[in-house]
């Protein structure tokens, strides 16, 4: 069965990634399909990480912060750095 | 960027063999699918008994962004012969597709497809190096170091950068709203309900700006 899942998975995941590429030069992407999918990333990423962030009195003040930090700087290692940091210190302090 | 990588995958390793996938499955999953975000996901549908076919749609939604960057890429890469144009969709992953856009302004064809089978090269032998030792520690990690909450983080890590106007934050927030008034749907349903609303958030906004 997992092997089914992981077939399944990579079909899935690949014709996502190969859907407009594999496409011959000249057609066009029907514009109103083009504007909806910009909005795909930071809807479903967010959809992702919300649950996991508000779930918790120790996770969400450590969201905040992790929050900040990729404002900040936007570099992917300092904000899981400063949001473990902030998740254990949390942890700590009661 | 490559600590980056580099820590999201040894989480993802771990997270795979804690939730129960032999690892010689979840090395192969990792070449295969190439897709962290849906791979952790995955792991934790998978230990609590969802069928595979929920697992599948499940990932369908999680990677839906992949058919945003293949669209977006295409206006770069149209012209490339069909192997290369799979081999890159293969390849296609959030950083690569991130750092070819920036790049890609004004460049010539060839150096664009040189750039990004460069960067696509490297962030894949880096992404599964990860995996790899992060299926290899596995349950050596201990839990009180809590390191699973290093998935949504890099997952924040990936969203903040992209609310650059106000339709942008207007999704992502009605997106967070949506999956938490969805929590209690089954199976991770509450992610393809935050996905439309999201969208449709977008492009109302969008409209009356």
């Amino acid at each position: 069965m997992i092997w089914a899942t992981i077939a399944g998975m990579a079909l899935v995941t690949l014709l996502l990634r190969a859907s407009f590429l594999v496409l011959p030069p000249g057609v066009e992407t029907p514009a109103l399909l083009r504007r909806a999918l910009r909005y795909v990333p930071a809807a479903v990423l967010t959809a992702i990480w919300a649950p996991e962030v508000i779930v918790d009195n120790e996770q969400l003040p450590a969201g905040v912060v992790a929050i900040a930090v990729a404002w900040r700087w936007r570099v992917t290692f300092a904000t899981i750095v400063a949001g473990l940091a902030a998740l254990h210190l949390l942890t700590w302090l009661r | 960027m490559l600590p980056g990588i580099a820590a999201f995958g040894l989480i993802t390793g771990v997270a795979m063999v804690a939730s129960g996938i032999p690892p010689a499955a979840a090395m192969l999953m990792s070449v295969l699918v190439f897709a962290g975000a849906s791979m952790v996901a995955s792991a934790q549908l998978l230990a609590s008994g969802t069928p595979a076919l929920l697992v599948v749609f499940t990932t369908l939604f999680i990677n839906l962004r992949f058919m945003m960057y293949s669209a977006s890429l295409r206006l770069h890469f149209a012209r490339l012969p069909l192997r290369w144009r799979l081999l890159f969709a293969y390849l296609l992953a959030d950083n690569v597709y991130g750092l070819t856009l920036m790049y890609a302004e004004n460049r010539p064809e060839a150096a664009k497809r040189d750039f990004f089978l460069g960067a696509g090269g490297v962030v894949w032998i880096a992404w599964q190096l990860a995996v790899a030792a992060g299926i290899a520690l596995g349950a050596g990690i201990p839990a009180s170091w809590r390191l699973e909450f290093a998935a949504p983080l890099a997952f924040i890590a990936m969203t903040i950068p992209l609310l650059r106007d106000r339709a942008m934050v207007a999704a992502a927030l009605a997106a967070g709203l949506a999956v938490l008034a969805g929590h209690a749907l089954p199976l991770k349903l509450s992610i393809a309900l935050a996905a439309f609303v999201g969208i449709g958030t977008g492009l109302l906004m969008e409209k009356k700006a």
